[in-house]
């Protein structure tokens, strides 16, 4: 069989080469329904059986999975839970379909939660579903994975995660799944390498396969050739002493080998990636993704469920720096019912300001939210897509008169200074036309229009070159425009959170780069190693 | 009709808010008390009966809400009081919560 590549989204970094095992679907099983009487009996004893499997497992759990088992134990205890099912045991239900549909609507309720915490608690109540169905079947105990297995399904529950042996390695690959879930927080803590979203058919793939997974690249590979192999195994061994040599440099604040403190802040693309994290490790946010608030709805939140986000991301970073950029939506960040359809090319359509100049409906409540939460602390408001000095203006003056009208009904607010990402050529070339309070190189975008190369085409990904001379030059430019003007100019594109391109980027002139908190160790290792007074490379 | 003699109120200060780990310490705690205890998240209800994680999850409680308790029967008073120190304690949590620090977080 050829190799396959399989590409998804990182939940839990790390390697693993192991067995392919596919985890088969939960399948309904008809039957024919006792009595309600018998029937309650048998749900009654199914959920007895389920509460008591939880207590073995929550013996032999620790920490997060122990406190997970006692969450299901104490909801499947409830019998808020369990009461409608025993209801509908009335109406002559099986036991097995009045405990699905019971817990149904619980389901759903969590699966719509605004909050990615709350979201992630459907899979509990699933889990608690499934086990209750098993017990009801007379099912065996589900049957045993293998040590060192590369899990494959479409989502996994947590108790299926604890009940299976990590220690002797393996990894997870989902076809659907959470980067946020609960098993992802467990694969983390645990170490296990975790890849989700990968959209595939678990069933379509051969069990006991040679499978890698790549929690790096988000790559799982299935009956890879010798070549693949072998840099695989190269990657994995080099990630790990990689890791273990840059987490030393993690506690303590950027400072090049010749003694330039340079500023590494986090972009943020939700607010659940701070949970433990210590703000105490960067030196603020660098960039909130405000997208976020659009995930799964067709509506933003309103000005105080924004108010309520942004404040929270404001209090973890306890007095650092937050820059919140305002919808970028457009491009290839899609939403509907906000973006233009069948744009010919919409990386070069309506997004990013244009879109929130266009949609004064939806830029009017979040600049009102941002300046409520720049009462709060050291906020500032970056607009992304700034092409010409004309959309700053009419971006400040919005955030003037909602600012003025906040103060006029007494609600507390702050006018933020306002900031640009540079990312057009046009704000690259001159930004001394467009005058923001501070620059912030997008160095995704940038790079892509600079080399008229699109972020998302294989074909021409060897001319996408974020270290290419020309886009070097305008970063240097804007850097320089920023230091006589006295500016901040930083940088919160991928090309900051690559090692090789670090000291590229600071010989620019740049002093802050933002990258994804996965990145912080490593890019302060980079910037440690780097030496400024002496020649370039 | 249930009288109720005694009420409270607490403000939330943990990270996440009244989440799965909180909500069982809640519920288990309001358990120990043989008094009727509810609890809402409005001054005005709804209330719901504070011993059960069911109702109380679906509050759906984040940082800053406040959370209101009323409580009837033999140990009302210190049953409340418990409450109170549970919730202005923070639910005795470290940061963090039910979901673990994410040592190497997911790329955005």
């Amino acid at each position: 069989m050829a190799e396959l590549r399989f590409d998804g989204r990182a939940a839990a970094a790390g390697f693993a080469a192991g067995p392919l095992t596919p985890i088969a679907e939960h399948m309904g099983t008809a039957r024919v329904a006792g009595t309600p009487t018998e029937e309650a009996q048998r749900l009654w004893e199914a959920i007895a059986g389920a509460l008591a499997q939880l207590a073995k497992l929550q013996a032999l759990a620790d920490g997060d999975g122990a406190d997970i088992l006692a969450f299901q134990a104490a909801m499947l205890e409830d019998p808020e839970l369990s009461d409608p099912a025993f209801t509908a045991l009335h109406e002559g239900r099986a036991a097995e379909d009045a405990w699905s549909e019971a817990l149904a609507p619980q389901i759903r309720e969590y699966e719509t939660a605004d909050d990615a915490h709350f979201q992630a608690r459907a899979i509990d109540i699933a889990d608690i579903r499934d086990r209750v169905l098993a017990a009801l079947r007379g099912a065996p105990a589900e049957p045993r994975v293998a040590p060192g297995s590369i899990v494959l399904a479409r989502d996994l529950s947590p108790s299926r995660f604890l009940s299976t042996d990590w220690s002797g390695g393996g990894a997870i690959a989902l076809a659907g799944g959470s980067a946020f879930g609960h098993v992802a927080t467990l694969a983390r803590a645990r170490g296990v390498p975790m890849i989700v979203g990968l959209g595939v058919d678990p069933a379509s793939l051969p069990a006991g396969a040679l499978a890698l997974v790549d929690g790096e690249r988000a790559a799982l590979w299935i009956d890879p050739q010798t070549a693949t192999r072998a840099e695989f195994e190269m990657r994995a061994r080099g990630a790990t002493v990689m890791m273990r040599a840059a987490s030393a440099f993690r506690r303590e604040p950027a400072v090049t080998k010749d003694g330039v403190r340079i500023a590494v802040l986090i972009n943020v693309a939700s607010p659940a990636e701070l949970d433990g994290l210590d703000p105490a490790d960067c030196d603020g946010v660098g960039l909130v993704r405000t997208e976020f608030l659009f995930e799964g709805r067709q509506a933003p939140p309103d000005e105080d469920a924004q108010l309520e986000i942004y404040a929270r991301i404001v209090a973890w970073a306890a007095g650092r720096p937050v820059t919140i950029r305002t919808l970028d939506a457009g491009g290839d960040k899609p939403i509907p019912g906000l973006t233009l359809d069948g744009e010919r090319n919409p990386f070069l359509g309506l997004r990013g300001v244009r879109l929130s100049l266009a949609r004064t409906d939806v830029f009017r409540p979040q600049l009102r939210a941002l300046c409520r939460t720049a009462a709060l602390g050291p906020v500032e408001v970056m607009l992304p897509m700034i092409a010409t000095s004309g959309e700053l203006r009419a971006s400040a003056d919005l955030l003037d008169e909602e600012y003025a009208n906040l103060c006029k009904a007494g609600t507390p607010a702050r006018r933020p200074a306002l900031g640009v990402m540079v990312e057009t050529p046009a704000a690259a070339i001159a930004p001394d036309l467009i005058d923001a309070d501070f620059y912030s190189i997008g160095s995704n975008d940038l790079t892509q229009y600079v080399l008229a190369a699109a972020r998302d085409s294989e074909a021409v990904a060897s001319l996408y070159d974020p270290s290419h001379p020309a886009v070097l030059r305008l970063i240097a430019g804007v850097a320089a425009h920023g230091a006589a003007r006295g500016r901040k100019v930083s940088l919160c594109g991928d090309a900051g959170s690559d090692p090789r391109l670090v000291e590229r980027l600071l010989r620019t002139g740049l002093r802050a780069l933002s990258v994804p908190p996965t990145a912080i160790d490593a890019v302060k290792q980079a910037i440690a190693h780097i030496d400024l007074s002496a020649p370039p490379p | 009709m249930d009288e109720f003699v005694a009420t409270s109120s607490s403000r939330l200060t943990n990270e996440i808010g009244l989440h799965a780990r909180p909500s069982v310490k809640l519920t288990k705690l309001a358990k120990s008390f043989s008094s009727k205890i509810e609890v809402a998240a409005s001054p005005d209800g709804p209330w719901v009966d504070a011993k059960s994680i069911v109702k109380v999850m679906a509050f759906k409680a984040g940082k800053g809400d406040t959370l209101h308790f009323r409580a009837s029967g033999p140990d009302a008073e210190q049953a409340l009081t418990a409450l109170r120190e549970l919730v202005d304690e923070a639910f005795h949590e470290e940061t963090g919560g039910i979901i673990a620090p994410p040592e190497r977080a997911p790329h955005g």
